[in-house]
C-alpha cells in the first residue's frame, strides 16, 4: 500500500518533524487501518463510548467528525506558513471550533432527531484529541493535499470503529439495527450494553479479542518459520 | 442548600463525569499508571474546572446571551486560556509535577470534561454558585474515579497477567466494572 512520493520533483518542505512522503491512497489507508485513531491510537474515547449506543449515532458522529477532520486540516495546511509558532495551539483551536460550530449546525437542521441524541457531544468533538493531534502532527507540516487526504482516511476510520462498536451494541442491548428489530419477539435484549459500563466493556472485549488474533498470527508464523 | 448538596452529589457519584458520562477518558486512560500522577492530575483538573465555571457563568451572563452561536468558540478560547495560566503557575512552583504530568497538563485543553462542564452548567441554567458547586463535584468525581482506576492499575502492573491482557483491552474491563459499581447510585436519582 505504501507507493513511493510521485511529488519529489518540487522542493522538499524544510518542516522539523515533518512526516515522510507517502502518496495520497497511503495517506488515507494509514487512518484506517495502521494508525486507526479508536482501536490503535486510543484517541477520541469520549465521544466512541458516549455515542456508539445505538448505529445511527455512532454513524453521525463518525461523519461529523469526518468533516471536521477535513475542514480543520485544509486550514490548518493552508496557513501553515503564517500561524506563529506560540499561538499555534490556539489557532488550531479556533479553527477546530469554527467547524465544529458549522457542523452542529448542519446536523441541527437536517437531522435535529440524531442531533438532540448526540446533545453536548456534538459541540465536545472540539475537545476530541484527536483534531488537534492531527493538526499539530500532521496537517501543519505537509501540502495541502495530503492534510485533506490524512483527515478523510482519520475521519474514515473513525467512523468505521464507531460503527462497527454501535452496530455491536445495539444488537446486543437492543436487538434491532437502525431501528429495525432483527430478532424474534422471544429476544431478551442484553441492557447492559447500552448503559454506560457496556461502552467499556463493549470496547475493552474487541480489544481483547484483537490482541488475541496478533498472538495467534505471531505464534503461527513462528511455527512457519 | 439541599439543591446545592444535591448538585454536588449528583456530580460526584451518580452522574461520575468519567465513568458515567464519558468526559475526561484520555486522561483517564492515559495517565492513571501511578496513583501519584493521577490524583494531582485530577487536582489540577479541578482546579480548572472551577476557573472554567467562573468564566462560563460570566460569558453566558453578559455576553453569549446576544450571541448563542460562538458558545463553542468561545468557551474554548477561554479553556485554552485557563490552562495555559494553570500550566505556567504549576512549572513555576510545582517543576516536578510539571515533568511528571508532561504532555497532559497542556492536553487538560481538549480534555472534553472542562468544556462538558461549561456546556451542561448552560443547559441546566446554573447560578454562580451552584456552577461553582457543580464544578467542586465534577472536579472531586474525576479525581476519584482517575484515583480508582490507578491503584488497580498499580496491582496489575505486578500481577502475572496473559500476553493479551497486558495492553489496553483489560483496562477498558476493569473500567467498565468501576462504571458498573458507580451505576449503582443510579437509585438515588438524576440530577435536577
Amino acid at each position: 500500500m505504501t507507493a513511493v512520493a510521485v511529488e519529489t520533483k518540487e522542493a522538499p518542505e524544510s518542516v522539523p518533524g515533518a512526516p515522510p512522503p507517502a502518496s495520497v491512497i497511503a495517506d488515507i489507508w494509514r487512518g484506517i487501518s495502521r494508525e486507526n485513531p479508536v482501536l490503535v491510537q486510543f484517541l477520541g474515547m469520549c465521544p466512541t463510548m458516549a455515542v456508539t449506543n445505538m448505529l445511527a449515532n455512532g454513524v453521525a458522529m463518525g461523519l461529523a467528525t469526518t468533516f471536521v477532520l477535513v475542514g480543520s486540516g485544509l486550514f490548518v495546511s493552508l496557513f501553515r506558513r503564517y500561524i506563529p509558532h506560540e499561538v499555534r495551539i490556539t489557532s488550531y483551536i479556533l479553527i477546530i471550533a469554527t467547524f465544529v460550530t458549522l457542523a452542529d449546525m448542519l446536523l441541527a437542521a437536517t437531522f435535529p432527531a440524531i442531533s438532540k441524541a448526540l446533545g453536548p457531544f456534538m459541540p465536545l468533538i472540539v475537545a476530541n484529541c484527536l483534531l488537534l493531534g492531527r493538526a499539530e502532527a500532521f496537517a501543519a507540516k505537509v501540502k495541502v493535499h495530503r492534510a485533506v487526504a490524512d483527515g478523510f482516511g482519520m475521519g474514515m476510520g473513525f467512523t468505521l470503529s464507531l460503527s462497527l462498536l454501535s452496530a455491536l451494541r445495539e444488537i446486543l442491548g437492543r436487538g434491532t439495527l437502525l431501528g429495525h428489530p432483527l430478532f424474534g419477539p422471544r429476544f431478551e435484549p442484553w441492557v447492559f450494553m447500552v448503559m454506560p459500563p457496556g461502552g467499556f466493556f463493549a470496547l475493552g472485549v474487541a480489544l481483547l479479542g484483537l490482541a488475541t488474533i496478533i498472538q495467534w498470527r505471531k505464534r503461527r508464523a513462528g511455527a512457519a518459520r | 442548600m439541599s439543591n446545592l448538596a444535591w448538585i454536588f452529589v449528583s456530580t460526584l457519584l451518580v452522574n461520575n463525569f468519567t465513568l458515567v458520562m464519558f468526559l475526561g477518558l484520555c486522561s483517564f486512560f492515559g495517565v492513571t499508571a501511578k496513583i501519584e500522577t493521577a490524583w494531582r492530575l485530577g487536582l489540577a483538573n479541578t482546579f480548572v474546572l472551577i476557573l472554567t465555571a467562573i468564566f462560563a457563568w460570566f460569558l453566558n451572563t453578559y455576553i453569549l446571551a446576544s450571541a448563542p452561536f460562538l458558545r463553542t468558540v468561545a468557551f474554548i478560547v477561554v479553556i485554552a486560556s485557563a490552562v495555559q495560566f494553570v500550566e505556567m503557575a504549576v512549572k513555576k512552583y510545582l517543576p516536578v509535577l510539571f515533568r511528571q504530568l508532561g504532555i497532559y497538563l497542556p492536553l487538560i485543553t481538549t480534555n472534553c470534561a472542562i468544556l462538558g462542564l461549561a456546556l451542561f452548567q448552560t443547559s441546566r441554567h446554573y447560578n454562580l454558585v451552584e456552577a461553582l458547586v457543580f464544578a467542586l463535584g465534577a472536579g472531586f468525581g474525576l479525581t476519584l474515579a482517575l484515583s480508582l482506576l490507578a491503584s488497580i492499575r498499580e496491582r496489575i502492573e505486578v500481577a502475572d497477567m496473559p500476553v493479551i491482557a497486558r495492553r489496553m483491552g483489560l483496562v477498558l474491563v476493569i473500567a467498565s466494572s468501576l462504571s458498573m459499581a458507580f451505576m449503582g447510585f443510579a437509585g438515588m436519582g438524576s440530577a435536577p
